[in-house]
């Protein structure tokens, strides 16, 4: 009786969890498609023409297509460091290997406020400010860890010898590292390059101090909500959340299936 | 015969630590050999060496004649069959086998003919596509040697590869094996630390202890005239005494030992009088029965304990100072004996049956 109480009492603590997380997406989802300019309730009628306004809106455009390309940069150079970080841990031994795997390790430590103030003053010392390909590196500094950590994961379920049976069978080192180390990392790595470009995509305060003409999408949300009460806002949120979500719910089943094939 | 690996002074130190003192090995063209020893021996190391997976420290390594020190793994052809198998999990069983092909640059149609053609020598044709980790232990271990033997190469090197098997496919694995190495006519290096495995599989075992060779010889060699304590005792099932040597000529070697004074015909010169000798007399030589027999070497012992292993039956014996005896009889053979544990029992074995080792004490 009292194990049934509590175990009815703890699925509704993760319905509330999932309330409070998901409440305000759901909310700015439903008032995206609300006639009414204000998000009050009761509700006006049903209309797509935020959407509409925002599809028609060449500087969203403008907006998607660098986030797309800085999104999709990003996740192919965090991708690129987070595998050659993971494969040195897992092969070599040196002195101060675990200062140099703290330091790989820092960026996401780093309040993100600081990270991007730091990244605004060293690009325009260089000349560099305001560039899309400034925003590219900023963000692979900050997404890198996180490739690095699902890759190290999977290298960790390796076994050891796979490695040296591959040489013993007659592949270089190099060739190992082609027909063996990388495709046993598939899963990794593309779960690796979802889940970047997601965090890329998302990330507004390096791309507002970094970005300067050349905004992505978060960075163009908030100038909407700047300026005034527009409805645009929840009807381009809308669609920043499915295309995370998108991009996430790919890494996780990547991941997963993979792993239940190897048992 | 010829040579096709030859080890001369072969030594591997890590850091402090060395884990092959001095190795000195001829293995001929088409020869099975097991390197036994126990774990920390040198023995997977020695292996791994003619892998080229570990350069030795100092001495010399020939395969087929060629200074192979310096030679990267990926350029010897000296596939080796891992304990883990090491299968690549992301490639099915017939994947797995072409591997070597497809490194040696064979079109793909010929690795698929050779890579199936050796999948169904080993009985597993049936499984080519399937995923390795869908397979039983069994086919697991048939996929790892038809990717090792695929390339057909001279030598092929294998680390304790039976030793994850249930004991019924051991017995069925070792028959594959050895039928394997006559047919193809190539040398097996066996690394082992199970005895029942190099003993009924290879044609000469060696004992490896502490980094050193303890003995080389065939199996029946080893087991009945080992050449010290050492290879005595891992073998196991031998009972060994020490003592003074008090008389000896060429037929006939006296040994007194706190438990008794025993004679031993030497197989060699006999040692000089005065000298500290051991001679071992195997579990299965020695006869037990419950009245005292006065003729030649004989013992009285109080029984310990049995072990029973179906047509088998170990008695654990100790004699009036403690000395352990072990003795194996045909468990038909034991007839009437009465195997209460704290029965006197009496040994008796023959002075032809005892192999002396010459200063070898504890």
């Amino acid at each position: 009786m009292n194990a049934r109480f509590l175990d009815w009492g703890l699925r509704g603590y993760i319905a509330l969890v999932f309330v409070f997380i998901f409440a305000p997406i759901v909310f700015s989802m439903i008032f995206s498609f609300n006639s009414d300019r204000f998000p009050t309730i009761p509700l006006g009628s049903f209309t797509t023409k935020w959407y509409a306004a925002i599809w028609n809106d060449p500087d969203v455009w403008k907006a998607v297509r660098t986030s797309m390309i800085v999104s999709g940069c990003t996740a192919i150079l965090a991708t690129m460091l987070g595998f050659a970080t993971a494969y040195t841990d897992y092969r070599y031994n040196f002195r101060f290997k675990s200062a140099y795997l703290a330091l790989v390790l820092l960026p996401p430590t780093i309040p993100l406020i600081i990270m991007a103030l730091a990244m605004l003053a060293w690009f325009s010392k260089i000349g560099a400010s305001g560039e899309v390909w400034s925003i590219i590196l900023a963000h692979t500094v900050l997404t890198a860890p996180f490739a690095m950590a699902i890759i190290r994961l999977r290298l960790n379920q390796m076994d050891a010898s796979i490695e040296a049976a591959a040489w013993n069978l007659g592949a270089s080192e190099w060739r190992t590292m082609r027909e063996v180390i990388v495709p046993y990392c598939k899963p990794a790595i593309i779960s690796a390059l979802c889940l970047t470009a997601a965090v890329s995509f998302d990330e507004f305060a390096i791309a507002w101090f970094v970005s300067g003409l050349n905004k992505t999408v978060p960075v163009m949300i908030l100038e909407i909500v700047q300026g005034n009460i527009d409805p645009r806002v929840n009807a381009l949120g809308t669609f920043v959340f499915l295309t995370s979500m998108t991009l996430v719910i790919v890494a996780q089943v990547v991941l997963m299936t993979r792993k239940g094939v190897k048992g | 015969m010829t040579a096709l690996v030859e080890l001369e002074g072969v030594v591997k130190r890590f850091g402090d630590f060395t884990a092959v003192e001095r190795m000195d090995l001829t293995i001929e063209q088409g020869e099975f050999i097991a390197i036994m020893g126990p774990s920390g021996c040198g023995k997977t190391t020695t292996l791994r060496m003619l892998a080229g997976l570990e350069q030795p420290t100092s001495g010399t390594i020939r395969i087929g004649g060629e200074m192979m020190n310096d030679v990267p793994p990926h350029k010897r052809d000296t596939p080796l069959v891992w304990q883990s198998l090491a299968l690549f999990p992301f490639l099915n069983a017939r994947e797995n086998v072409e591997f070597g092909l497809k490194m040696r640059g064979f079109d793909a149609a010929t690795r698929k003919r050779k890579a199936l053609d050796w999948l169904e020598r080993l009985d597993i044709g049936e499984f080519a596509e399937r995923n390795v980790d869908t397979l039983s232990g069994g086919q697991r271990q048939r996929v790892a040697l038809a990717r090792s033997l695929v390339t057909e190469p001279q030598l092929l090197l294998l680390d304790e590869p039976l030793s994850a098997l249930d004991a019924h496919l051991v017995i069925r694995m070792q028959s594959v094996l050895t039928r394997l190495q006559r047919e193809l006519g190539i040398t097996f290096v066996y690394v082992t630390h199970s005895q029942s495995e190099a003993f009924a599989m290879a044609d000469r075992v060696v004992i490896m202890s502490k980094g050193n060779i303890a003995q080389i010889g065939k199996p029946r060699d080893i087991y009945r005239t080992p050449a010290n304590r050492f290879v005595a005792e891992f073998v196991g099932r031998n009972n060994i005494l020490s003592g003074t040597v008090t008389t000896a000529d060429a037929a006939a070697v006296q040994i007194e030992t706190p438990v008794g004074s025993f004679t031993v015909t030497p197989e060699g010169p006999p040692p000089a009088i005065g000298q500290t000798a051991s001679f071992v007399i195997a579990a299965d030589l020695v006869n037990i029965t419950e009245t005292a027999q006065n003729t030649g070497n004989s013992l009285s012992c109080t029984l310990i304990s049995e072990e029973f292993i179906g047509s088998m039956v170990t008695l654990f014996l100790e004699a009036a100072d403690g000395t352990e005896f072990k003795v194996q009889v045909q468990e038909r053979a034991l007839g009437s004996l009465d195997l209460k544990s704290g029965n006197t029992l009496h040994l008796s074995w023959s002075a032809d049956n005892a192999h002396l080792l010459i200063g070898e004490t504890e």
